[in-house]
């Protein structure tokens, strides 16, 4: 198929007519203003980010350089105290979390994916039925507080510990699995669990990548749980510190009263430090995981 | 062998079947313990706790103990003076978003589709999936930053059209484009992923074909490559139109203000309100039923018209 593009692309050259060329400009300049478009923002936060207050304030939203370098507001940053602990919590989640995560989508898929089992009809859609209805925000809410979950991190790990839509993920990748091999481990004498940890696991990594992704990605973005079942400042995740630093309308955290006077003087310009800071992990693993997007989104597609 | 299997194992008693299945599959269901007793907890019962939507619910007391009031928690919401705002906050920013966010990664990957430059093509996607992995709470800092008094967006339109900068966030005429520009810049090339895998299973000899028969560019877009992903955007259309009124509170909640809640608050942020800030349990779960079960409602009705006119349906 890429000989026949490459055969395409050269008829193309030769008979470059003028509706080509119509199209190609047209093209070509809208996607460099939609990458434009994209990039500008996350570019501006980042140059903001080493410039001075008074450089922000003279020309807002419209820096194209770095102007007055200054590591101030990094280094009030970093000494934020909420903001290292908010850090430390999020790493402490995605520490407990994945692992749970990966190993309960791992059990659920594979029993998803398996075969002549008498429970797997009633199993699969008391999981699936979870999608489409939930007791909603209050019922979920009461039923952390009645368990006794309350301003613990496993009201933030558990009530999401499996997502159903990645089971099927999972389930798909090892269906996809040969038969055959599951069959000759049996045959051999090979033990349920042998056959997942050794046979099936190791086949399907790509997928276990992907899904850690999701759910990594997940974890480190996520607020809305903590901003309801933790009520203590000291035990909330990176997203809710920056939320009261971001957003101040919100009333939830006063984050300024914990800091230093100079706090008022890089106001400003602590917004964008901390949005780099909290944003550069992500971005440090998206080069490794980009090859796999196009694979993760198609696999959950099959889904549909 | 399977059918053979299992039309054999239908002649046995249920608990011969049963104790076989126990045996061979032990581990399996061992391993699944866990998770059942996950999906019981952490899903099933909060659902039995939806009951209290049809109670007078006081937490002392438990649903067993609460005292039932019928629908009168419905019945009040429909009453609710915020009822028809609610309705139609939530029904407007779904149809915005659908009108002009449906459309946007479908243009976006038909644009991919015509750059013939590869390392062109892979700069921009690389750019253009990188906002879907920041945090809605730096994108909504970032359009705070962008459209306060000062900022970028309010300067440029005061000095091209002279309207007063103000800060947009408290401003209820600006609350839909902010909230369906920024859905469309953090999402649009992700969302394009998936049209352009549907793409690429487009037979490429259909092109060729209409080449000879002397296609131009635009022709060949509007014959062969919008045809060959149509059930793609079908199914993801109904999906879209299914939830028209599930708009999730995380967005909103973040964006909105006091002063733009006369346009930005939604069934599921007011339900928020209700049931967490003001405690009102009882009150706040009817809200979220009514709110899914129109959304179940809305999701089957549309799959069926789908399926009645395009034969495309997801069930």
């Amino acid at each position: 198929m890429a000989k026949a593009q490459d055969a395409s692309r050269k008829t193309n050259r030769i008979k470059r007519t003028k509706e080509d060329i119509v199209i190609n400009i047209v093209v070509y300049t809208l996607l460099v203003l939609v990458g434009i478009a994209t990039f500008y923002p996350m570019y501006y936060v980042f140059v903001a980010s080493f410039s001075s207050s008074s450089a922000i304030a003279a020309s807002p939203g419209r820096l194209l350089w770095i102007k007055d370098f200054t590591a101030g507001a990094y280094k009030l940053t970093l000494s934020h105290p909420l903001l290292f602990n908010g850090y430390k919590n999020t790493l402490i989640i995605m520490a407990i979390g994945l692992p749970i995560n990966i190993v309960m989508t791992i059990i659920a898929g594979y029993f998803m994916a398996s075969t002549n089992m008498m429970f797997k009809k009633l199993l699969t859609w008391m999981m699936l039925f979870t999608m489409y209805f939930s007791g909603g925000l209050v019922p979920g809410y009461l039923n952390i507080d009645q368990i006794g979950l309350m301003n613990t991190v496993w009201a933030i790990i558990l009530p999401g510990a499996l997502s159903v839509y990645n089971a099927i993920i999972c389930k798909t990748a090892i269906e996809a699995i040969p038969q055959s091999l599951f069959e000759a481990a049996y045959i051999d004498g090979a033990s349920e669990i042998k056959i997942l940890t050794q046979i099936t696991v190791p086949l399907i990594v790509p997928t276990l990548a992907v899904l850690t992704l999701y759910y990594g990605v997940g974890h480190w973005n996520a607020w809305f749980n903590a901003s309801i079942y933790i009520k203590e400042n000291i035990k909330l995740p990176l997203q809710n510190i920056l939320r009261s630093i971001l957003l101040a309308n919100d009333q939830t955290l006063n984050v300024a009263a914990a800091t230093s006077d100079s706090y008022d003087e890089f106001a400003e310009a602590i917004k964008y430090s901390s949005i780099v800071i909290s944003t550069v992990p992500i971005l440090c693993v998206y080069p490794f995981i980009q090859r796999y997007f196009v694979k993760g989104v198609m696999i959950g597609a099959v889904k549909g | 062998m399977k059918t053979a299997a299992g039309a054999a194992a239908k002649k046995k008693p249920f608990f011969q079947r049963l104790k076989e299945d126990l045996a061979r599959n032990k581990m399996k269901y061992i391993l699944m313990i866990p998770i059942i007793v996950y999906f019981v907890v952490f899903h099933y019962k909060p659902m039995y706790g939806v009951l209290m939507a049809f109670q007078r619910y006081r937490p002392t007391l438990g649903i067993a103990g609460s005292r039932w009031v019928g629908f009168d928690n419905f019945i009040d919401f429909f009453a609710d003076p915020y009822f028809w705002r609610l309705l139609r906050n939530t029904f407007s920013i779904s149809f915005y978003s659908i009108l002009f966010g449906f459309p946007a990664p479908i243009l976006l990957a038909l644009m991919f589709n015509e750059v013939k430059n590869e390392r062109f093509k892979k700069t921009i996607q690389t750019i253009s999936y990188m906002p879907h992995f920041i945090s809605l709470v730096i994108v909504c800092g970032i359009i705070k930053i962008f459209v306060q008094t000062d900022g970028i967006f309010p300067v440029f339109i005061e000095s091209l059209f002279g309207v007063p900068a103000s800060n947009w966030l408290t401003k209820s005429p600006y609350f839909y484009p902010i909230y369906v520009i920024s859905g469309i810049w953090q999402e649009v090339g992700w969302g394009s992923i998936i049209y352009l895998a549907a793409l690429s299973g487009i037979d490429q000899e259909l092109y060729e074909a209409a080449k000879i028969d002397g296609a131009g560019r635009l022709q060949q877009i509007w014959h062969i490559t919008l045809p060959g992903i149509l059930p793609t955007i079908m199914i993801l259309l109904i999906l879209r139109i299914g939830g028209i009124l599930s708009v999730g509170y995380e967005k909103i909640l973040l964006l909105y203000t006091p002063t733009t809640y006369e346009v930005a608050d939604v069934i599921s942020t007011y339900s928020y309100r209700r049931g967490i800030i003001d405690a009102d349990y009882s009150y706040s779960t009817a809200v979220g039923l009514f709110n899914s079960l129109v959304n179940i409602v809305f999701l089957v009705t549309t799959n069926k018209l789908s399926k009645k006119f395009t034969e495309i349906g997801l069930f």
